[in-house]
């Protein structure tokens, strides 16, 4: 049997909306304060996957303004994911414990 | 196999990497590997989404070449720019690139938006709702953002105040709400000058919303626009029926706001408070007598008496940062622990420029995280250090924030510096902080001040210990 995209409509969409955002309240709410900058940066990384729906939008482009926009977006959405990571990555390979050996 | 299938497993695998490395994000000891993670999800998912090439719509498949060759193009070059600047930045300029960042992600789910709105492939009452909803919060997320790293990177001074702004800002909005509501009354079918006067009004309407905040404010919008962009992306992903961006959008959306009012809270200001009054236009007449004097002591003394103290605890200010002192107080500070000295950090949540910026610097200069406790740790042992200094802080130690009511910065919680026996405060002059306050621990009976470039003072202090060791 063929396989179809399920459609995520009415409340399967709303479900899917309210687990997600207790989700991150959970995930937030326990973070010590030190983590905050690098999470900040990190969320705002895993938001960067915004740069498929623009792709899926150019790729469906059928005018030029539309492959204008389009461009644009996927540009910007490459630009959120890709510098979103570079910067959480680097703050977070600083932090490191004390030296276990003494001296 | 099945094409579409390949990519819902993808989204499905991503969403799930997400999460998991968010997770993994919030405890020091695996936050490294959580990035990884998340990239990994990032990867899998733009890689699946090629697939989409196997089935475009109808109208499309004739452009299908120039389209491909387009997503390829703006892919490296949005790729490319980003590794690029994201490698090269400063620690001490984090904040603004992330909002810089982030304002992308904003323009990018507005262009999904236009895209669906001017191609009329938005349907349905709720999908064009959220569509057209999407639209003007990533498109406030993405000028707001670049406003706010403008002026976080120097590069707008003005703080705008002109009279009434606040009336001419809810005039726009409720247009751009009007506008909003008869597109999807009309289901989308307007002209295309009128969609394209919703998104230029919506774009200027985030720089107007940001111009009048002042840069200690800030991080708080930066957050705030953050989940704005989670939210657009989360509806933009109902629209385009992708779970990938519902699930990754909403998580940051909510993620983003608790974090903008713990961000808020811990400045002692509310969202609203932030977003719609002016900080420092007033509050200067309304400062009590300080009583005592200021009393200057050499870095050298100061460094010496450190080493012969028992515990230590430091209170670090982006002053730190802006002198690049951090190396040389991390030198300072393991003499002293080689001396035996206990040495504690204490960090005010929002030292630095953003709440955790200032373990992020400190970190860079390879302070390990387990000397440095948060504000509510470690106020409770002030009163049995011997020594407490201050640089290149200033109202995150005022204790006029618990004692005197007409202060602007009244209520807002400190670190207990004044507690210890002994304060150093590293100055370079006698300016007053952020907020415009003056600071009555500086005039305090057990308070000394260390006037200098912090890198110069720390230099100092390191000289005299060290010249110390070699009398022997």
């Amino acid at each position: 049997m063929e396989y179809t995209t399920t459609i995520l409509t009415g409340f399967v969409a709303l479900y899917i909306f309210m687990l997600a955002a207790f989700t991150g309240f959970e995930i937030i709410g326990r973070v010590p304060a030190i983590l905050h900058t690098p999470l900040m940066s990190g969320s705002n990384f895993i938001h960067g996957i915004v740069v498929v729906g623009a792709l899926w939008a150019l790729l469906n482009a059928s005018s030029t303004l539309q492959q204008v926009i389009g461009f644009v977006g996927v540009l910007l959405g490459a630009g959120n994911a890709a510098g979103g990571y570079v910067v959480t990555e680097r703050m977070l390979e600083m932090f490191k414990p004390s030296d276990k050996k003494k001296g | 196999m099945n094409a579409a299938l390949i990519i819902d497993a993808s989204y499905f695998l991503a969403a799930f990497l997400f999460i998991y490395g968010l997770k993994r994000m919030s405890s020091p000891v695996t936050a490294r590997s959580g990035i990884v993670v998340a990239g990994v999800g990032m990867v899998v998912a733009v890689l699946a989404s090629f697939l989409y090439t196997l089935d475009v719509e109808e109208a499309a498949r004739p452009h299908l070449t120039t389209n491909v060759t387009l997503a390829v193009i703006a892919l490296v070059l949005g790729l490319g720019w980003a590794w690029w600047s994201g490698k090269r930045v400063a620690m001490t300029a984090m904040p603004q690139m992330v909002a810089l960042y982030n304002g992308m992600g904003g323009g990018a789910a507005a262009a999904i938006a236009a895209i669906e709105l001017f191609g009329h492939k938005a349907h349905g009452g709720i999908g064009l709702s959220l569509a057209v909803l999407g639209g003007l919060i990533g498109s406030i997320s993405l000028s707001g953002s670049l406003i706010a790293w403008g002026k976080l990177d120097g590069r707008i001074n003005k703080t705008l105040r002109i009279s009434g702004l606040q009336a001419i800002n809810g005039t726009l909005l409720l247009i751009l709400v009007a506008l909003g509501a008869w597109i999807v009354w009309q289901h989308g079918a307007v002209p295309t000058p009128l969609l394209a006067a919703f998104f230029a009004l919506a774009l200027f309407y985030g720089v107007m919303m940001t111009m009048p905040i002042g840069g200690a404010d800030m991080p708080v919008v930066i957050s705030l626009y953050n989940a704005f962009t989670g939210l657009a992306v989360g509806f933009e992903g109902y629209v385009l029926n992708n779970p990938a961006l519902m699930i990754a959008g909403m998580v940051v959306g909510s993620a983003g706001t608790l974090l903008t009012l713990l961000m808020a809270k811990a400045m002692n200001r509310s969202v609203s408070n932030v977003l719609f009054s002016n900080f420092g236009a007033a509050g200067d007449e309304a400062q009590g007598e300080i009583k005592g004097s200021l009393k200057p002591v050499d870095a050298g003394d100061a460094g010496i008496n450190m080493r012969y103290a028992s515990k230590v605890i430091i209170a670090p200010g982006y002053g730190l940062a802006v002198a690049q002192a951090q190396h040389k107080l991390y030198e300072f500070v393991k003499l002293l622990q080689e001396a035996g000295v206990e040495v504690k950090f204490a960090i005010h949540p929002v030292a630095g420029r953003m709440p955790g910026h200032m373990n992020v610097l400190l970190a860079e200069a390879g302070v390990p995280y387990d000397i440095i406790y948060d504000m509510e740790d470690i106020n409770g042992e002030f009163k049995e250090a011997d020594v407490a200094i201050v640089i290149g802080a200033n109202d995150t130690v005022n204790p006029a924030a618990r004692t005197n009511k007409s202060s602007p910065i009244y209520g807002m919680p400190i670190l207990n510096v004044d507690q210890a026996k002994q304060v150093y405060v590293v100055k370079r002059g006698q300016g007053k902080g952020y907020s415009g306050v003056e600071n009555e621990l500086f005039y305090a009976d057990n308070c000394n001040l260390v006037y200098g470039d912090a890198q110069k003072v720390m230099v100092a202090m390191i000289q005299a210990v060290k010249s110390l060791e070699g009398g022997h």
